[in-house]
């Protein structure tokens, strides 16, 4: 029972960055903005989250630092590519070079330093129910916030009128343009979201997951978070069931080994996440009707008005 | 008011010009940079502009630096211009090693000649391999080729680390995670006495040549400039897509597989777990920097070596964090992205008045091409 | 109509000028719109009309001039600021998302609306009273075109606008369609509503105008009353005197044919396509063959066919010279003599960025042997680009200009020369003279003309009827991916290829019908 309910919370714990990144970037391209950036700028909300919390000593300080290195970041990408019209694909890239150089530098003096980890929620009698209070009442907050955030993107995108217009603006720019709507300044709310969420998953993993700042701690998970947008065919509800399913490969990383006492090369372990993000995107994208017709239609299209 | 403005043809002028603007930009940037990290922004600039040219030695290194670089860089830059988004060429570089490595390794103690050419077309045909799956992927199944190469140089570091922990661990390595030292038929030798410059450089040289060769001549070249810039004008002329597909990721990872074999046949001389400081993901600012034109990557590719051993300068000299060399890469890559609007762009800086010239033709209002997702 | 209650101009603008880099828009256009006036604004393409109207739609500032409306003069800031006046606008392009509802749609035009259960319920409202059936929870990409365009009537109706802006409504509509939308347009302006009709469709605005103002080269050249004026006199003004040449159409050839397709299906590979269904067709040497229809019928899709960018996997469904090539893609194709124009100049017919040179070689390759063992012949490869612009009397600054540098016309001239200088046995062209001056598509017509004569086998899909029923010996006409039996352009009449287009009524050119139906 103990070995279920430690699997179960490791799930939980480990899919929170994936949440909330992929979150964040499910609305950037529901704008119809690509960002391949979700890795550096979750290295760049990891590291400032990291050293902002050792040197205050506050945790909420460092997780607001988090998101403030991920929306500054995420605004270079918004400049270049909405208002010099770079290649979105190629911005992207450069970004997550940039965050992995940025951010080693940013933390050269905090690696190997420890930090007791965000406090856990703890209400008493609830959070000592036996099972379901560590599952459910025992997390750190940003687990919470998490789920609350697919929650709250569900709402604003499907029951909001600004929900819809950035969901028209990444349908059809030109139209939403010709209607008069600012798509640049759309695009940019967007774009700055999601370097928020990308911050705020970082600050997940070095305030949280693994307390502790490492280079390239990220460790593709930003990637990841990129292939469960697809996985979920850019639908928010369907972004929290991917992620608790990599969730579960790396609690099987961290459990597999000692629980099937096999003997396994412990980086074949590791490798699931990522063979899993391959076989995934494969059973996702071979009905290429289908992922056509549920992407944003200006997906990674510069848009320039004319006129 | 600031303006954009289309122009009815991208100028030649500003797309050699960009590279070059980009790059002085980033040495500003890099001074404030330094600067503000409290570093002497002086001799930071020194250490990195300067030292890796001072001397023959530091020019060998620089050219040794720039090999992978320009090797990769050239098939990705291929690659890139039909649309191809390879960005796994360090998981390539990696398998390339691996491969050529088993070659060395199965002759560790025998002098074979001729061995070193087998262990290229090994690491070669690893990379290659190793890039047919996001290929295969691509074409069969239809999934994006960015994030499936990516996925896959996680899983060859992965790889890598389990063949140097397990069969290919050196015996008497006292258990350090690393193979047996090369036999020297395995290995390049210098070229230039003094200097660890060899003889992959020449073949990164040749490489570019020929990539150019045929980008600016053959049919193939204009085939995969007219499937990157219009696909459906590529339909219409009859050059198939998937089979772009194919060959550019095949080219940019038999490429990235040989600059992979021939970094464990020269500088490193066995696998280890630092075979590659990260030149794979380089490559692909060298590919932009150098415009996707392989001669422009060769010099890029220079320039970019440039930043690397003026990074491990500073850091001997000036104490400055190695982390300032990605911070650069990355800074000049953005630049380059921003700077690249003058290519397509005019800029006004008022409302444009009547055109410049009245005999002109009048411009149709030009639709951006649209890569279709079909 | 009712508009004589007040005499004060609902709209007046006066010495409207834009200009754009290159070329003058309009040249201080005056235009006046009386309340419930129905008010033509015809032009050809290129004319001006769409500027005016950004203009008046505040998506586009003028250089110089001023806009009146209903007396006071005012800035048209914004489309918003456009809607707010009362000015709605039912764009020819570009406004529906097709992935979303037609309640989403809807909400989107209208600032401070949701898309909920009230809003639908108006909508249903609205489509009733004015004959504009419509439901609110279907996704666009699932309606017709003519659904398409009662949304963008039904969202600007929602506003209650005093001005409706209609831009070139009927080029996508069914002859049926066509009828429908009159009607409402006429229940509008009975309310005192005007409206502001863009077309170059003549007999149309015979039929519907009370007024019309008649732009050329950016200018106003006429203000009449088009129920006074006949057709030919409308095309004069519209023209400047510059009357298309009569018919050419010669005897249908009974040579035996170069291309036969027979029992061609093939499925849209796009979202939002439209399948072929068992085309059948003869194509024969020296003659032209015309394919009529309205927009989005299949013509893109049958151009793919034909090219071979789509294949078909039954070989013999497309046979050349009695060889089956069904399954052939465009460059085998090619080298059987099959040539190819297609709509799309920029990105299909041609590579924007690149240098005429590069795009005469794009399917010159192997026609006019351009490679020596893979590698490309810079000199000859030159010299064909040059010969086609001599030959076609393409103007550009020389060879290495890119395509997207030259103007509509003359790129088409190029596209058009390219594919003739081959040689071909059978060339195929969609809308070769689409969105192209009135100068070089006559040039175009007559060099296609001339291939046919000789002994090319020519086919030209066309929505220009005009066009079609001038250069063709045999029409046949393409409606939901179904082709018609070809007929001989002499013996045909337009009210003939009307019924085929789709309608159960005549076409434009049949009045009395669509009178009939009011």
């Amino acid at each position: 029972m103990d070995v279920v309910v430690q699997i179960i919370v490791t799930t939980i714990l480990a899919s929170t960055p994936l949440i909330l990144a992929a979150t964040g970037e499910l609305v950037v391209e529901r704008s119809g903005v690509l960002n391949l950036g979700v890795e550096g700028m979750m290295l760049i909300g990891a590291v400032c989250a990291f050293v902002v919390t050792m040197e205050t000593g506050s945790g909420t300080l460092g997780v607001f630092a988090g998101m403030i290195g991920g929306v500054v970041i995420s605004l270079v990408f918004a400049v270049l590519t909405l208002v010099t019209l770079a290649n979105q694909v190629a911005t992207g890239l450069a970004l997550t070079i940039f965050g992995i150089g940025c951010s080693a530098l940013i933390g050269v003096n905090h690696v190997g330093r420890a930090y007791s980890g965000l406090p856990k929620l703890d209400i008493p009698g609830i959070s000592d129910i036996p099972v379901l209070g560590p599952i459910l009442f025992r997390h750190d907050p940003l687990v919470y916030v998490g789920v609350a955030m697919v929650a709250a993107v569900w709402w604003f995108l499907y029951r909001t009128k600004a929900g819809l217009v950035l969901r028209a603006v990444g349908e059809s720019h030109d139209a939403a343009h010709a209607i008069g709507y600012p798509v640049v300044a759309i695009r940019f709310a967007a774009v700055a979201f999601g370097g928020a969420m990308s911050g705020l998953a970082g600050a997940h993993l070095s305030l949280a997951y693994t307390p502790m700042w490492q280079e390239q701690m990220s460790a593709g998970r930003g990637w990841i978070a990129l292939a469960l947008v697809v996985f979920a065919t850019w639908r928010p509800w369907r972004v929290l069931l991917g992620a608790y399913v990599f969730g579960a490969m790396r609690m099987l990383e961290l459990h597999g080994q000692s629980a099937l006492s096999l003997n396994i090369p412990s980086q074949l372990f590791t490798m699931l996440p990522y063979v899993a993000t391959i076989v995934v995107l494969v059973i996702i994208s071979r009905d290429a009707m289908r992922v056509r017709a549920s992407a944003p239609a200006c997906l990674g299209q510069p848009f320039h008005p004319r006129g | 008011m600031i303006r954009l403005e289309r122009r009815p043809a991208p100028s030649r002028f500003w797309s050699y010009m960009t590279p070059v603007l980009a790059v002085a930009l980033t040495v500003v940037a890099g001074a404030l940079l330094f600067w503000a990290l409290g570093y002497p922004a002086g001799a930071a600039l020194y250490q990195f502009f300067v030292t890796p040219v001072e001397t023959g030695y530091m020019r060998a290194e620089l050219l040794v630096k720039a090999t992978p670089l320009v090797l990769i860089g050239v098939g990705l830059a291929i690659g890139f211009r039909a649309g191809v988004w390879n960005i796994g060429a360090e998981g390539q570089l990696l398998m390339g090693a691996l491969g050529g490595g088993a070659v060395a390794l199965a002759f560790w103690n025998e002098d074979v000649p001729g061995l070193i050419v087998l262990m290229m077309l090994a690491g070669a045909a690893s990379g290659a391999a190793y890039a047919a799956i996001p290929a295969l992927l691509k074409t069969r199944f239809n999934v994006n080729e960015i994030l499936s190469s990516l996925m896959l140089t996680y899983v060859a570091g992965l790889i890598i680390s389990i063949m140097i922990y397990g069969p290919l661990r050196d015996p008497q390595g006292y258990g350090f995670p690393q193979s047996r030292i090369f036999h020297p038929a395995a290995t390049l030798s210098p070229i230039l006495e003094g200097t660890r410059l060899h003889f992959g450089a020449v073949i990164a040289l040749v490489a570019a040549g020929l990539a150019w060769l045929a980008m600016a001549r053959s049919l193939f070249g204009f085939q995969v400039k007219v499937v990157g810039q219009a696909p459906q004008a590529a339909r219409y002329a009859g050059f198939s897509q998937p089979r772009m597909v194919w060959i550019g990721m095949l080219l940019g990872g038999a490429l990235a597989g040989l600059a992979g074999v021939i970094e464990v046949a020269g500088p490193v001389r066995q696998l280890n777990d630092s075979i590659s400081p990260g030149y794979g993901f380089t490559a692909i600012i060298v590919a932009f920097l150098g415009r996707l034109h392989p001669v422009g990557v060769a010099i890029a590719g220079v320039v970019i070596a440039m930043s690397y051993i003026g990074g491990e300068n500073a850091q001997i000299m000036v104490g400055m964090p190695l982390a300032v060399t990605g911070v650069f890469q990355g800074m000049l890559l953005f630049f380059l992205l921003g700077s690249d609007l003058l290519i397509r762009y005019r800029i006004r800086l008022r409302k444009p008045g009547v055109a410049a010239r009245p005999a002109a033709e009048p411009v149709p209002a030009v639709a951006e091409p649209r890569v279709e997702s079909a | 109509m009712t508009a004589a209650a007040t005499r004060t101009p609902l709209l007046q603008l006066s010495g409207i000028t834009k200009r754009y880099p290159g070329c003058l828009a309009n040249d201080s256009v005056d235009l006046t719109v009386m309340p419930g006036e129905i008010h033509a604004l015809l032009g050809e393409n290129g004319a001006g009309k769409s500027t005016l109207v950004k203009t008046i739609y505040g998506v586009v500032q003028a250089d110089a001039g001023e806009i009146r409306w209903r007396g006071e003069p005012i800035t048209i800031a914004s489309p918003n600021a456009a809607r707010r006046l009362g000015i709605g606008m039912v764009f020819q392009h570009f406004s529906l998302f097709e992935g979303l509802t037609v309640l989403d749609n809807v909400a989107l035009g209208l600032p401070g609306r949701s898309a909920n259960r009230a809003l639908a319920k108006e909508i249903l409202e609205i489509s009733r009273n004015y004959g504009l059936p419509l439901d609110p929870q279907r996704e666009v990409h699932t309606l017709s075109v003519g659904e398409r365009q009662r949304i963008e009537i039904v969202r600007c109706l929602l506003q209650d606008p005093q001005l409706l802006i209609m831009d070139e409504p009927t080029s996508v509509l069914t002859p049926q369609e066509v009828g429908e939308l009159f009607r409402t347009l006429r229940t509008l302006s009975a309310e005192g509503r005007a409206i502001l009709y863009i077309s170059h469709k003549l007999q149309e605005i015979r039929d519907l105008c009370e007024t019309a103002t008649i732009l050329r080269m950016g200018r106003v050249v006429a203000n009449c009353d088009p129920r006074r004026e006949t057709t030919s006199s409308l095309a004069q003004m519209m023209l400047g005197g510059e009357l298309a040449p009569p018919g050419v159409a010669g005897d249908p050839s009974t040579a035996p044919p170069v291309l036969t397709i027979r029992g061609l299906s093939l499925a849209s590979a796009d979202r939002f396509g439209i399948d072929l269904e068992d085309i059948a067709l003869d194509i024969r040497p020296g003659e032209v063959l015309g394919v009529a229809g309205v927009a989005g019928n299949g013509q893109i899709e049958l151009l793919r066919a034909l090219s071979g960018e789509t294949v078909s996997d039954r070989p013999d469904a497309i046979l050349f010279q009695g060889e089956p090539i069904g399954h052939l893609g465009p460059r085998a194709r090619r080298a059987r003599g099959l040539a190819v124009v297609p709509e799309e100049r920029l990105g299909h017919a041609a590579v924007p960025a690149m240098s005429l040179v590069e795009n005469a070689l794009l399917t010159g390759y192997g026609p006019k042997r351009l490679l020596s063992a893979g590698m490309i012949r810079t000199g000859e490869t030159r010299r064909y680009a040059e010969s086609i612009v001599a030959d076609f009397d393409v103007r550009t600054a020389g060879v290495g200009a890119a395509a997207s540098s030259l103007s509509g016309g003359n790129l088409q001239k190029f596209v058009v020369g390219r594919e003739i200088l081959q040689e071909p046995k059978v060339l195929i062209a969609s809308q070769p003279t689409w969105g192209v001056d009135a100068g070089a598509a006559g040039a175009i017509r007559r060099a296609l003309r001339a291939l046919a004569g000789r002994g090319t086998a020519v086919v030209v899909i066309s929505q220009d009827l005009d066009e079609l029923m001038e250069i063709s010996d045999r029409i046949a006409v393409i409606n939901v991916g179904r082709l018609s039996e070809p007929r001989p352009t002499r013996s045909v009449t337009v009210e003939e290829i009307g019924l085929l287009m789709g309608g159960v009524h005549g076409a434009d050119a049949a009045p009395e019908l669509v009178e009939a139906a009011q």
